[in-house]
């Protein structure tokens, strides 16, 4: 047993495959590592960033490495940082602005719409602003109504900003290194529940030079029957539902959006041209959110007309999240309410 | 620097005539002069100058400002610049061809003048929404300040900006949420301590945005960290219609930086403003940390074209300041009483300052308005072009860096 061990260890040291699992968490921690090593002007600051090694962890080690002028420790003030993050962007450097969750970037919001969004256009391209706005987004377990709101509408509704959401390690680290080197204001919306979740990360994804473009969705299953459209944690779920279907014959592609804004409609229209029936998978409340921006799109573009029913959302329920476990867990769309609605969909 | 005009100016003395050529930079604070001057004109004089009421500071700006007749004459030429550019806002507003939002800065000049000649143009300066006239001290054209002001593709942000969002180096605006910019100027502070320039950022509010909450934040946090950052707070007495006694327990807005040293002065002489700020700027620059000096200014103009500025005060009290504090009076006389101008080359001057105004409301309302092109541009920078929906499903609209 253990030769054998040895051996298929021989084989995949000579042909080089490196299986390597690494964590959301991690992922993030070597971009940032990485992206703050590249570029001098590259610093983050938020609270607990430094000496506590991030809230979630995410910071672990790099205060340790950089030191006080590159990892900033704030105060509880998100108006103020934020702000004091923006002007530092508007005067040459890169700021990597965290909010401990994005509930606390509503504290700060005029500093990330009306200072950074907004002033590349405003001055008619004489004041770039290359800032990220990077922190956990979406319903996590057990915090309530105040700290699980999910921001990608929020933020996906204005022009200037870039909205990114990533669900796997890849994405993470290939997205949060693109973010940092856009010279425009990046919404980077990360999710507590991913960050222990490993992944595994690719040969290539291992490289300091890694980046995955911002504005990109990948299809992360293929299938013919139901296109389903996620982001963040939402796609793990789709995945586990395509997963049962299977068993029935039912076949789902799974699109993993990656970027909010600007949306790929592209790869979905693509993706409804060929599965006829569409789906949006979101942790947000209904009204006005991503899925809704998603079907208004289908049905003004080319893959209307191969729609064989009408596109719905899975999404959270409306209501602020309750506390309780069980309320939480019908708070938030559950595998089998994906399965329900493709069922339908499919009218099956 | 920009040399604006190069004239020749005849001057009759009792004892001899004179001939005087004069270059002047109109913007930054130095001047150069090529001068053959023969005249009996005081080279310079020292003026005594009010002292600052101090807070949490040993001592203060020196009581007295020397002057030399150089400065005094670029003073005077750049606060009636902005003078007469505001009131041709004015007119230019009546006549509809402004529209909008258009905060008029007349009665302050001394301020925007006086801080701009107590740091160098490699600082760094942001300032609220009434700012055509920092717009010119930090080295914007009048030109460029009305056509954006009338919306034209040759304002100084193409007229996608309007009155309250002009750009020029180191000046961040122009910015229209109030009290928004100043955790903004404590960031372009910390850029500076964090590049090791020795630059400093002004960073200027009302007495109305004063309250803000996120001024409080930044305050400790420029403290805490100690960034070169200067705040001035223009205390021209009224936040909109709201006096400040109406709207602040405290109107010591020098002290309101509690742990933060301040000064108040005189924000009407442009002496008072220009020691102090080079005061405040030596304190910054030496590492000591943020300072705060409230300026005592006053706007003849209501809060913006739509309020005509007297329901909540009296044109006597208007007229009063005007005649008794006007900042470019109080400078006039002063060169005028120590001989170093006489009358006539100060109204050369007024009259040079009026066709460079009207030159500029010409361009301003003959230049087209930007193209339709140029609707969706500027969205992101460096990005390759990309599309922007217009307002129907069918119409997709072209926008680049």
């Amino acid at each position: 047993m253990n030769t054998l061990l040895i051996v298929l260890l021989i084989i995949m040291e000579i042909s080089q495959i490196h299986f390597l699992y690494v964590t959301v968490r991690d992922a993030l921690n070597q971009a940032l590592d990485e992206e703050l090593e590249r570029d001098e002007r590259v610093f983050l600051l938020g609270e607990e960033v430094a000496q506590y090694d991030g809230a979630y962890k995410v910071s672990r080690g790099l205060w340790k490495k950089y030191g006080d002028k590159r990892i900033i420790d704030t105060p509880i003030t998100e108006m103020g940082f934020a702000g004091i993050a923006v002007g530092a962007a508007m005067a040459g450097l890169r700021p990597i602005c965290e909010f401990m969750t994005f509930n606390f970037s509503m504290q700060a919001i005029d500093q990330v719409i009306n200072s950074a969004a907004k002033t590349y256009y405003m001055s008619a391209g004489l004041q770039p602003v290359p800032i990220v706005f990077r922190g956990p987004n979406g319903a996590s377990a057990g915090v309530a109504a105040q700290h699980s709101q999910c921001f990608a509408a929020w933020y996906g509704h204005c022009p200037g900003l870039k909205v990114v959401s990533p669900w796997s390690a890849e994405d993470a680290k290939g997205l949060l290194k693109s973010a940092i080197r856009d010279d425009n204001p990046v919404v980077f919306l990360e999710n507590e529940l991913m960050y222990g979740v490993p992944f595994e990360m690719s040969e290539e994804a291992q490289s300091k030079d890694f980046l995955l473009p911002i504005g990109k969705a990948k299809i992360e299953r293929q299938g013919n029957h139901v296109t389903l459209v996620s982001h963040s944690r939402m796609v793990s779920l789709c995945l586990d539902a395509a997963a049962v279907l299977a068993k029935e014959g039912i076949e789902c592609e799974v699109i993993n959006m990656r970027t909010i804004r600007p949306l790929d409609a592209e790869a979905i229209e693509t993706s409804v041209m060929k599965t006829n029936h569409l789906i949006t998978v979101e942790g947000g409340w209904p009204q006005f959110g991503v899925g809704a921006e998603i079907l208004a799109r289908i049905m003004e573009g080319p893959a209307f007309n191969f729609l064989d029913a009408p596109a719905v959302r899975v999404t959270g329920v409306d209501i602020p999240m309750p506390y309780a476990k069980i309320l939480e867990d019908n708070s938030i769309p559950q595998i089998k309410d994906i399965i329900f609605s493709v069922k339908k969909t499919l009218n099956v | 620097d920009r040399v604006l005009l190069t004239g020749v100016i005849n001057i009759s003395v009792p004892v001899r005539s004179v001939c005087v050529c004069l270059c002047f930079h109109v913007t930054g604070a130095r001047v150069v002069v090529s001068a053959r001057t023969y005249a009996d004109f005081t080279p310079q004089a020292t003026f005594d100058i009010k002292k600052c009421d101090l807070h949490k500071l040993e001592e203060g700006p020196p009581l007295q400002a020397v002057l030399t007749r150089e400065e005094g004459l670029q003073y005077y030429r750049t606060m009636q610049t902005i003078r007469r550019m505001e009131l041709k806002a004015d007119q230019l507003y009546k006549q509809k061809i402004i529209r909008g939002f258009c905060h008029l800065y007349d009665g302050q000049e001394a301020c925007a003048v006086g801080i701009e000649t107590g740091i160098n143009l490699s600082d760094h300066l942001i300032t609220a929404y009434r700012a055509h006239g920092y717009t010119l001290t930090r080295g914007g054209t009048v030109r460029e300040i009305m056509a954006e002001l009338t919306g034209r593709r040759g304002g100084i942000a193409k007229g996608k900006g309007g009155s309250m969002h002009m750009y020029t180096k180191h000046f961040y605006g122009g910015n229209g949420i109030v009290g928004a910019q100043v955790p903004l100027g404590a960031g372009v502070a910390l850029a500076c301590k964090y590049l090791g320039n020795n630059e400093i950022c002004v960073c200027l509010y009302g007495d109305g945005a004063a309250n803000q909450g996120q001024i409080f934040e930044t305050y400790n946090m420029a403290s805490l960290w100690k960034l070169p950052c200067i705040f001035i707070c223009e205390n021209n007495k009224y936040g909109m219609g709201t006096s400040v006694e109406r709207a602040a327990a405290s109107t010591d807005y020098y002290k309101r930086g509690d742990f933060i040293p301040g000064l108040r002065l005189d924000g009407m002489d442009v002496l008072c403003v220009r020691e102090a700020t080079k005061f405040a700027a030596e304190h910054c620059r030496s590492g000591k940390g943020p300072i705060l000096m409230e300026l005592q200014t006053y706007r003849y103009h209501g809060h913006s074209m739509s309020d005509p500025g007297v329901s909540y005060r009296t044109r006597e009290e208007i007229q009063e300041v005007r005649s008794k504090s006007d900042p470019i009076s109080m400078l006039k006389d002063r060169m005028l009483s120590n001989n170093m101008a006489s009358v006539e080359e100060l109204k050369e001057i007024d009259v040079e300052v009026r066709k460079e105004i009207e030159d500029a409301a010409q361009f301003a309302t003959t230049d087209p308005e930007p193209p339709l092109d140029d609707l969706c541009n500027h969205i992101f920078y460096n990005d390759p072009p990309m599309e922007v929906r217009g307002t129907n499903p069918w119409t997709k609209l072209k926008s680049v860096s």
